[in-house]
């Protein structure tokens, strides 16, 4: 018998008992959708988290002090000092550039205001290497302050782009005073929006000269608040930042031995993110991957009842002629139709899934082409799993005991 | 004179618990192209047993079967699905027509095991040839016990078998459609179809050309009929029923 045949009187028995389809399909409509969904979110969160380290900036490394147990993140405690950076300048060779960070934030230093409005932000007194080391080479308005506006303790500011519309709303900045505090700063240059987000938004932040900030705005003086750097390239991360460990810990660590400071390798925390946010939606597909398999069992269920009450038609078939090949796919068939068609609402629903949660996370929502197949091949297996013991039962029935079933 | 069924010896034995039933004994008998055979029998005898292995919907115990010269009684399931669909044409005595089917798709169906690309002609035809050609797109609820019935003869015929069995094929209806339905097998047999039918009720055997009563699982009388009942004379006597619709 001919594919066409036995697929055409697939569809047929399919349609003639429509609300025990639907049912019957419920399970892998389900199963696929969130299989599509669940791997659409977790493809999404994994792009967004390269973008979030495109915005970071690449082979980035941060020494951040340990202030200790219960001590906050004042200025005054900070065990990291101007001298450490110098040292590391010196003594580890792979760094390729380096700045000491220092940051204003709540009270007076963190308040910036132009003309009428006012709008609290994180203000970064960072060497111009930040800009390379932070990735905020675009600009959309002037340039970032340079290393003699660095010596001479300029009063310059670069603005965020989030700073740059809350006090501008698309006015021109550069050339403009600012006051960050209460000194006045100049408008030199406005970074490009870089789509960041969450507590430490690199569009929301201004950066003014290291030496500005510390001796003239913030009065840190050799305190610093962090060390940010960047590495020659990512092979030689690791190495990099054993070196850097070694030399701080010479000078950075308390009676018992604990250093006093923490570094980091920003790829590094950003790829536990992911790897946690892969295992999740592993573990979510996991999940559906159960609901199809029950889905498949339902069809296994409901087959077996098909079977059974269609006894006679069977029998009927195999009187005028049907081999047991022949019944056994016209089976397989429903069962394979069913559920690719369980598998086709399936996906429409798991696009609709991804795009709402996509949503509700505020990352891309990706449709994934060979999540999309894979479902789809998925539940042809489980059609054809589960359809094939019903279809061997049917097949198995002998003619006469077939016709005879009332 | 072609010999469509040949059986030798035929024995067929059913193992129930500790006791063997001899549904069939030692059965012969010969029948040829072009025969009208009743098979008759009270139940038990062996009738259906018989029937059964005459359709090739079982196999016997014993002895040797030749339809069409072909020894077929010891062939494999599919090679017997084979045989069903090309060689034997079935009519049962409750139709056994395919449900929200039309009589178009119903008459299709043996056609569509035995490969037939355009089977829409074929079926067509067999339906005209039943006297339904105004009906073909009707499913088997829109249609009469007779018109349903008719469908299944057109279903039997339509690969062009050597020969038709009916199970009890007017078991299920009225004397007069019945009556119509044996006139169709006559017409049948007038062309030159060999048909075979079981029935336990004589008036219908008397329609065929030859009886075969069986008992005990034995052929007790082999008898030929002489000048068998026309069913066109028997309708002809008949009065019309006024809801009556006009057959072909």
């Amino acid at each position: 018998m001919m594919i066409f045949e036995t697929l055409d009187m697939a569809i047929r028995a399919v349609a003639a008992n429509k609300l025990r389809s639907a049912l019957t399909m419920l399970g892998v409509i389900i199963g696929v959708g969130s299989v599509i969904a669940m791997i659409g979110i977790g493809e999404g969160t994994k792009r967004k988290s390269l973008e979030q380290l495109e915005i970071m900036g690449s082979n980035r490394i941060s020494v951040m002090p340990d202030w200790g147990r219960g001590r906050g993140g004042d200025n005054n405690d900070s065990t990291l000092r101007l001298s450490d950076v110098e040292r590391i300048e010196r003594m580890v060779p792979h760094v390729q550039l380096i700045t000491p960070v220092v940051r204003g934030r709540g009270g007076n230093s963190g308040t910036v205001k132009f003309g009428g409005n006012t709008h609290r932000t994180n203000v970064i007194g960072a060497r111009p290497e930040i800009q390379i080391i932070e990735n905020a080479r675009k600009m959309i308005e002037g340039g970032f302050y340079s290393q003699e506006d660095e010596i001479m303790q300029n009063r310059v500011a670069v603005l965020g782009y989030e700073v740059y519309s809350r006090l501008y709303e698309g006015e021109n900045a550069v050339g403009t005073t600012i006051r960050i505090g209460d000194q006045p700063f100049e408008v030199v240059g406005v970074v490009d929006y870089k789509g960041g987000s969450g507590m430490m938004n690199p569009d929301d932040q201004v950066y003014i000269p290291f030496n500005t900030a510390a001796y003239r705005l913030l009065g840190t003086r050799d305190r610093i608040s962090y060390i940010t750097a960047q590495a020659i390239n990512s092979d030689l991360m690791n190495v990099t930042l054993d070196d850097i460990t070694k030399v701080l810990y010479s000078t950075r660590r308390n009676a018992s031995g604990e250093a006093l400071f923490r570094v980091f390798n920003q790829a590094e925390s950003l790829e536990a993110i992911q790897t946690q946010s892969r295992l999740l939606s592993l573990l979510l597909a996991g999940i559906a991957s159960v609901s199809l398999l029950v889905g498949g069992i339902g069809i296994m269920n409901i087959m077996l009842v098909s079977v059974t009450e269609r006894t006679k038609e069977i029998g009927l078939r195999k009187a005028i002629g049907a081999t047991r090949g022949s019944i056994l796919s016209q089976f397989l068939m429903e069962s394979v139709v069913m559920c690719l068609l369980g598998g086709l609402l399936g996906i429409i629903l798991g696009q609709l899934g991804v795009r709402f949660v996509a949503g509700l996370l505020q990352v891309p929502p990706v449709i994934d082409q060979t999540a999309i197949l894979s479902a789809f091949g998925f539940a042809s297996v489980v059609g054809v799993f589960f359809g094939l013991y019903p279809a061997i039962r049917a097949s198995n029935l002998q003619p006469i005991e077939a016709l005879r079933h009332e | 004179m072609n010999t469509v069924i040949k059986v030798e010896n035929l024995a067929k034995r059913y193992e129930m618990g500790d006791m063997i039933v001899h549904a069939l004994r030692d059965v012969s008998v010969e029948i040829q192209e072009g025969e009208f055979v009743a098979i008759m029998g009270p139940s038990g005898s062996g009738k259906s047993t018989f029937m059964n292995i005459l359709g090739c919907l079982d196999r016997p115990s014993g002895g040797q079967y030749f339809l069409d010269n072909q020894e077929v009684s010891q062939l494999n399931d599919n090679a017997l699905a084979e045989i069903r669909n090309k060689y034997i044409g079935f009519v049962f005595q409750n139709y056994n027509l395919l449900p929200r089917t039309t009589a178009m798709k119903n008459v299709e169906l043996p056609l569509l095991y035995a490969g037939v690309k355009d089977r829409s002609t074929q079926a067509k035809i067999a339906l005209e040839r039943v006297g339904l050609g105004q009906r073909l797109d009707h499913k088997p609820n829109e249609l009469s016990g007779g018109q349903q019935q008719r469908v299944a003869i057109a279903r039997a015929i339509v690969t062009d078998p050597v020969m038709i069995l009916g199970d009890e094929p007017t078991g299920n209806l009225d004397s007069r459609t019945g009556e119509e339905i044996m006139a169709l097998f006559q017409e049948l047999n007038r062309a030159g179809k060999t048909v075979v039918i079981v029935t336990h009720e004589e008036e219908v055997a008397h329609h065929c050309k030859r009886i075969l009563r069986f008992r005990d699982g034995r052929i007790l009388k082999d008898e030929t009929v002489e000048n068998p009942v026309d069913a066109r004379d028997v309708l002809a006597s008949m009065p019309l029923p006024e809801d009556a619709v006009p057959t072909s």
